[in-house]
C-alpha cells in the first residue's frame, strides 16, 4: 500500500485528521485502469478520488490537463473546487484547479481551451460540449485520470450514458486515461464496475466501511393515515414536533406539488416561527440559492424538499431525515437517509411517514429492506440508440471520423457491447440523412462520406445547431413566475404551461410557499402579486413520477402473504383481515382480480403490483380491449399496486384479456394515438437530433410556424412505420413512462395463476382506489361528444343560438 | 353534417372540419397556408431533417377535399409553399400531382409572406382576389370588410370534462374570417395571442376543426 507523502501527512495531522483506509486503498490502486469506490456519504469519498491526482501532479507539475472530474450537479463542481483549492493552497501545491459549467463565462471557457488547468471540474453536458470542439484532441492529449462522482445517480439516466460514450471517446484521445467512479451504496457493484470500465478491462472495487446501520422507523401517528392520496398532511403535527426536537431536519416529498402543499400547511402550524425553507426543482435558481446558503450557514431548522436535494453539498448539521409518502425505491431511500449525519460513523436517523393506508405496507416493507441491506435496481438494458445518434453528431462536430473506429469505440462501453454493426449503421444513416425511405435529402445530407471513407459534416455551420442541442436533459414546457413590480420583478419559480393556461386573473396559487394572485401573462412570464389571505389552488408539476420498484412490490406481496402482520399498526391489521374475509389477499406469483358491482356500475380491480406507470398502461390497454369487446368501459384509475376499471357491463371472464399476445397486439395498435407514447417519441426525437430543443421551446414563443412533435410522430407512423425513431420509441416504451416491460413480467410471473373473486361488494383493498385522483376517462366515441356538448353549452351561455 | 354553416357578408360559407372553406354558391374551395416543401426548406437551410412526407400528406388531403366538393375555383390563401425555392424543389411526382389537381378548374394562388414571388405553377398568381363582395388575401388588413385571410394559423383550446382539447380553428366576426392552416407541418397561434385578440371583434366565434367543425365563442384572455 502506498502511504501519503510527508507534506500530506503533516497537513492532515495538523488538523487532527488521518486518512481513511479506503482513501489509502484507492491510492494504492491508482495505477489500475479503473477503480470503483463505494462509500457512504460523508466518508471522504471525493478526497479519496483526488488524492492520487494531487500526488501525481505535485510530482510532475505543468503537464497540462491531468484530471477531469465529472459531477451530476453544477453546484457540486463549484463546491468541490472550493473544498479542493483550500488544502492545495495550504500545502502550497503547484496545482491549478478550475470548474467549467454552463455558468462559466465565455472568456474563461476560451482560456481553459487554450491553456487547460491541471484539474478541470465539470458536468456531463459541458464535457460533451468540450468533446465537440475541433481542438478536443489537443486539450485531452495528456489526460491521465477521470473521476466520475455520484456515478450511481448518473448511471440510471441517459446523462450517464452520454457521459460514458464521451469517456470512450476520451479513451481514444488519451489511451492512458484511468477511470475512477465514486458511488454511494448500490445493489450491484459488479454491474456498476462494468458500466464504468471499458469492456475487457478490469475494474477494482473498493468498499469503504459502510458505517453503522441507520436508525430508521415508521411514524405511527395517533391519527391513522387517510385511505388514499399523498402529502402526509394528517401527520403535520407529529412532524412539527420532530422538527422541534432536532437540530436540522430534511423533509423529503415525492412530488413538488406535495412539497408545496405540505410546506403551506406546515407554516400554518408554525406558531414558534421556526426558520423553515422549501427547495425543489421548479423554484427559481435565486430562491434555491438563498435556501441553500441559509442551510449551509446553519440558519434553518428544516427544509421541505424533493429529489432536488438527493445529491449535493454536504450539510453536516442535518440530524433527521423525514420521508413523507412511500419511498418507492429502497436504494433512493437509503441515499436520502444518508443525508442525515454526514459525519462518518454516526448512525443516520430517519422517519418514514406513510401518506395513506397502502403506503403503511410499503413503508414497512422498505424499512425491512433497509435493515436487511436489500437494495433494489433493474438490470441494465441495452444502450439507448437515441443517445447514440446524438453522440455520432457530436463526434462529427469535432472532425471527420471513420465509422468502423467509432463503432469499436462505442461498443467498448458495456451498455452497447451487444450493439450490432447494422444497428449502429442505422443510427449513422439517421444522423446523416434522416434515415427516410423516401430519399428526400440527398442534396442536403447532414453528414457526407468523403472519398477517404470518413464521415464529415456537409455544412460546417451546422455545428452551432448540434452543439445547442447537446445533452439529454428534457425541458418541460414551463413558464417563469415573477412578482409584478418595477422591471421584471422577483423570480419565484416556474409552473407548467398547461397549468398557466388554466389561470384567469384573480386566481390564487401557491409557489415557493407563497400564496400569490395571478395578474397577467406578459411576454411569456406569469405575473403575480402576493396575496396571503386567499385560499389558494396548487400548481401542478408533473415532474418525475416514480413507480414502486419491482423488489419493493415483491416485499409487499410477501409481507401480505406471510400472515404475520404484527409489525403493522392495528388499523392496518384489521383492514387486511377484513380484505381476507371479504375477498382474498394478493399472493406472490399469483394475480388477484376482483369483479364487483358498486354504485350502479361494474368494477374490475386487478392487483398487478407492477408500479404506477405499468398499471396505468395496463388500464389503457385493457379498456381499449374491453371497448372492442363491447364491454363499455367508462374509466379507470391506477396506483402502484392496482388498476380499477369501471364500466356498464360485468366482465365475467378476464383471462382472455390478459393474454400476452392479445396485450402485445393491442399495445401495437395503441401506440398510434397515445399521449404517453407521443411524449416518449418527443423525448427520443429531441435527444437523437430530429427536432431542435429550440423548436420545442418555440411552441410558446408566439410564432405560428413551429409545430408540435406529435405531427411528426403521426406522419412517420403513417408513411414509414419502421423508421428508426419509431423503433427507438418502442424500445423506450419497455421502460419509463409506458413501462410495458413490467406488464410482460407481471403476466409471465403469474401465468395461469389467477385468482378471480366475485365478492359481490366493494372490497377493503379496492375502496382506497375510489378516492384516488387522476381518474382516466376512456377516450372512446364519448370524447368528441364531450367536446361537442361543451361547445353547445358555451354557445348557449354566450346567448348564441345556431 | 360535420361542417359548420355560417353567413358572412351576405354569402353562405361552410367551415369544413379539415380546415378548408367551402363557398357553395361560387363552387369555390379555399385553403390557407399549405406550406408545401417545408421539410425540404428546413434541410436546405441546415436545419432539422424532418420526415419528408408532409407535401404528399397535404396534397392527399387536398385531393380528398377536391374530390368530395368538385370545386370550379380553388383559392390558396398564401404561404402555399414554404418558400419560392421549395416550390421548384418538389419532386417530379409531387409536381405532377399538384398539376393534376389543378386541371379543369380555376386556380388562384394568393401571394404570402413565404411565397411572395412567382412560383413555377399554372393558375393566377395575385396579391389578392375579390369576388361577389368577398376579398381574399394572405394577411388581414385593418378596416377591411368581407375579408378572408390566413397567415396566423389560429388555434383554440376548449376544456370538456376536465380535459383540454387544442384544435386549429377559423376565427369569424362580421367583417373577417381568419382561416386555419391546412398544411401538415404547421403549428398554431393561440387565439388568446394579442395579435388575434385585437384583430377580431369582441363577439367573434372560433370554429374548431377536428372530427366535426364546432363553433364556440372565441376564447378571450
Amino acid at each position: 500500500m502506498r502511504g501519503l507523502p510527508e507534506n500530506f501527512e503533516k497537513w492532515m495531522s495538523d488538523r487532527g485528521w488521518s486518512a481513511h483506509p479506503h482513501q489509502l486503498d484507492l491510492l494504492g490502486a491508482a495505477d489500475e485502469p479503473a477503480n470503483l469506490l463505494i462509500a457512504p456519504t460523508g466518508g471522504g469519498k471525493t478526497l479519496a478520488g483526488f488524492l492520487p491526482s494531487l500526488l501525481e501532479i505535485s510530482a510532475a507539475p505543468g503537464e497540462g490537463l491531468h484530471t477531469l472530474y465529472i459531477s451530476p450537479l453544477k453546484a457540486l463542481a463549484a463546491d468541490i473546487r472550493r473544498n479542493l483549492t483550500k488544502p492545495v493552497a495550504e500545502m502550497g501545491l503547484p496545482i491549478r484547479i478550475e470548474d467549467r459549467t454552463g455558468d462559466t463565462s465565455a472568456h474563461v471557457k476560451r482560456r481553459q481551451r487554450a491553456a487547460p488547468p491541471d484539474i478541470l471540474l465539470t458536468t456531463p453536458e459541458s464535457l460533451a460540449l468540450l468533446l465537440s470542439y475541433e481542438d478536443a484532441p489537443r486539450i485531452f492529449a495528456r489526460l491521465q485520470r477521470v473521476i466520475v462522482d455520484e456515478i450511481h445517480a448518473l448511471a440510471d439516466s441517459k446523462r450517464g450514458i452520454l457521459l460514458m460514450l464521451g469517456l470512450s471517446r476520451l479513451q481514444t484521445l488519451a489511451p492512458k486515461m484511468r477511470r475512477v467512479g465514486l458511488s454511494a451504496t448500490i445493489e450491484d457493484p459488479e454491474a456498476m464496475a462494468r458500466f464504468l470500465a471499458p469492456t475487457g478491462t478490469r475494474c477494482a472495487i473498493i468498499n469503504a466501511d459502510p458505517g453503522p446501520d441507520p436508525d430508521i422507523s415508521m411514524l405511527l401517528s395517533d391519527t391513522p393515515p387517510p385511505w388514499a392520496g399523498g402529502g402526509g398532511r394528517y401527520a403535520i403535527g407529529d412532524i412539527f414536533d420532530l422538527i422541534k426536537a432536532h437540530k436540522t431536519t430534511l423533509v423529503f416529498h415525492n412530488t413538488r406539488a406535495q412539497a408545496e402543499i405540505f410546506f403551506h400547511h406546515l407554516w400554518a402550524q408554525n406558531d414558534e416561527d421556526l426558520p423553515i425553507g422549501i427547495h425543489h426543482g421548479s423554484l427559481a435558481r435565486e430562491q434555491r440559492d438563498k435556501v441553500e446558503a441559509a442551510m449551509v450557514a446553519g440558519h434553518l431548522r428544516a427544509i421541505v424538499c424533493t429529489g432536488s436535494l438527493d445529491l449535493g453539498i454536504d450539510w453536516g448539521d442535518v440530524d433527521l431525515v423525514v420521508q413523507v409518502g412511500a419511498p418507492k425505491n429502497v436504494k433512493r431511500l437509503v441515499q436520502r437517509i444518508g443525508r442525515a449525519n454526514h459525519q462518518y460513523n454516526a448512525p443516520s436517523k430517519a422517519v418514514l411517514v406513510p401518506a395513506n393506508r397502502f403506503e403503511v405496507l410499503e413503508c414497512l416493507a422498505a424499512l425491512q429492506a433497509v435493515q436487511a441491506h436489500a437494495l433494489d435496481g433493474d438490470p441494465r438494458g441495452p444502450g439507448p440508440r437515441d443517445v447514440l445518434c446524438q453522440h455520432i453528431l457530436n463526434c462529427a462536430c469535432a472532425g471527420p471520423f471513420d465509422a468502423g473506429d467509432l463503432y469499436a469505440e462505442v461498443t467498448s462501453f458495456s451498455d452497447y457491447a451487444d450493439l450490432s454493426r447494422a444497428q449502429f449503421d442505422e443510427c449513422l444513416e439517421f444522423a446523416a440523412t434522416g434515415g427516410y425511405a423516401l430519399r428526400g435529402y440527398d442534396r442536403w445530407q447532414r453528414l457526407m462520406q468523403a472519398p477517404d471513407g470518413k464521415w464529415r459534416l456537409r455544412d460546417p455551420r451546422s455545428t452551432t445547431n448540434i452543439r445547442m442541442n447537446l445533452g439529454t436533459i428534457q425541458d418541460t414546457d414551463t413558464l417563469p413566475v415573477r412578482l409584478k413590480n418595477r422591471r421584471g420583478g422577483q423570480p419565484l419559480g416556474e409552473v407548467e404551461e398547461s397549468f398557466a393556461a388554466t389561470l384567469t386573473p384573480g386566481d390564487t396559487f401557491v409557489i415557493g410557499g407563497k400564496v400569490v394572485r395571478f395578474d397577467a401573462m406578459r411576454e411569456l412570464t406569469v405575473q403575480v402579486t402576493p396575496d396571503p389571505k386567499r385560499k389558494p389552488r396548487f400548481a401542478v408539476f408533473s415532474g418525475t413520477k416514480f413507480a414502486t420498484s419491482t423488489q419493493l412490490s415483491e416485499r409487499i406481496l410477501a409481507l401480505l402473504h406471510s400472515g404475520d402482520h404484527s409489525a403493522l399498526p392495528p388499523h392496518s391489521q384489521s383492514w387486511i383481515a377484513q380484505q381476507a374475509r371479504v375477498s382474498k389477499l394478493p399472493q406472490p406469483g399469483r394475480l388477484l382480480i376482483e369483479s364487483f358491482p358498486h354504485d350502479g356500475r361494474h368494477h374490475l380491480c386487478i392487483y398487478g403490483f407492477a408500479g404506477r406507470n405499468a398499471m396505468q398502461t395496463l388500464g389503457l390497454l385493457l379498456t381499449q380491449q374491453m371497448e372492442m369487446a363491447g364491454l363499455h368501459p367508462m374509466g379507470f384509475v391506477a396506483t402502484d399496486y392496482a388498476v380499477l376499471i369501471w364500466g356498464l357491463d360485468q366482465v365475467t371472464d378476464v383471462r382472455p384479456l390478459l393474454d400476452m399476445e392479445v396485450l402485445g397486439n393491442s399495445f401495437e395498435s395503441w401506440l398510434a394515438g397515445n399521449a404517453v407514447m407521443k411524449r416518449t417519441f418527443q423525448i427520443s426525437a429531441t435527444i437523437a437530433g430530429l427536432i431542435d430543443r429550440r423548436s420545442i421551446r418555440g411552441k410558446r414563443s408566439g410564432r405560428q410556424t413551429l409545430f408540435s412533435s406529435d405531427i411528426l410522430y403521426d406522419t412517420l407512423r403513417k408513411y414509414q412505420p419502421d423508421h428508426l425513431l419509431l423503433k427507438i420509441t418502442r424500445e423506450e416504451a419497455e421502460r419509463g413512462l409506458v413501462d410495458f416491460g413490467r406488464i410482460s413480467d407481471m403476466v409471465a410471473r403469474t401465468r395461469g395463476a389467477t385468482d378471480v373473486c366475485f365478492p359481490g361488494q366493494l372490497t377493503p383493498f379496492a375502496a382506497p382506489l375510489f378516492l384516488e385522483i387522476g381518474k382516466v376517462p376512456v377516450q372512446g366515441a364519448g370524447a368528441q361528444k364531450a367536446v361537442q356538448q361543451e361547445a353547445e353549452r358555451l354557445m348557449q351561455e354566450a346567448g348564441i343560438t345556431q | 353534417m360535420n361542417h359548420h354553416v355560417f353567413n358572412f357578408a351576405k354569402e353562405t360559407l361552410w367551415a369544413l372540419p379539415n380546415g378548408a372553406l367551402w363557398w357553395p354558391d361560387f363552387k369555390c374551395l379555399v385553403v390557407s397556408d399549405l406550406h408545401l416543401g417545408k421539410s425540404e426548406r428546413m434541410a436546405r437551410r441546415g436545419g432539422m431533417l424532418l420526415p419528408p412526407y408532409e407535401t404528399a400528406d397535404t396534397l392527399q388531403r387536398l385531393q380528398d377535399c377536391i374530390e368530395a366538393y368538385r370545386p370550379g375555383h380553388v383559392i390558396c390563401l398564401g404561404d402555399s409553399f414554404d418558400d419560392v425555392a421549395a416550390a421548384g424543389a418538389l419532386s417530379q411526382a409531387e409536381t405532377l400531382w399538384l398539376t393534376r389537381l389543378q386541371a379543369g378548374r380555376h386556380w388562384i394562388w394568393i401571394a404570402g409572406n413565404h411565397d411572395p414571388d412567382v412560383i413555377p405553377f399554372g393558375g393566377s398568381q395575385v396579391a389578392e382576389f375579390s369576388a361577389r363582395g368577398l376579398v381574399f388575401r394572405h394577411i388581414a388588413q385593418a378596416g377591411s370588410v368581407g375579408e378572408i385571410s390566413g397567415h396566423y394559423h389560429p388555434k383554440a383550446s376548449i376544456s370538456a370534462r376536465g380535459r383540454r382539447a387544442s384544435r386549429a380553428c377559423f376565427l369569424v366576426d362580421q367583417e373577417r374570417v381568419v382561416m386555419p392552416a391546412f398544411g401538415t407541418y404547421t403549428g398554431g397561434l393561440r387565439c388568446t395571442d394579442p395579435a388575434l385578440q385585437s384583430l377580431m371583434k369582441p363577439d367573434a366565434l372560433a370554429i374548431l376543426t377536428g372530427p366535426q367543425a364546432l363553433a364556440v365563442p372565441m376564447p378571450r384572455r
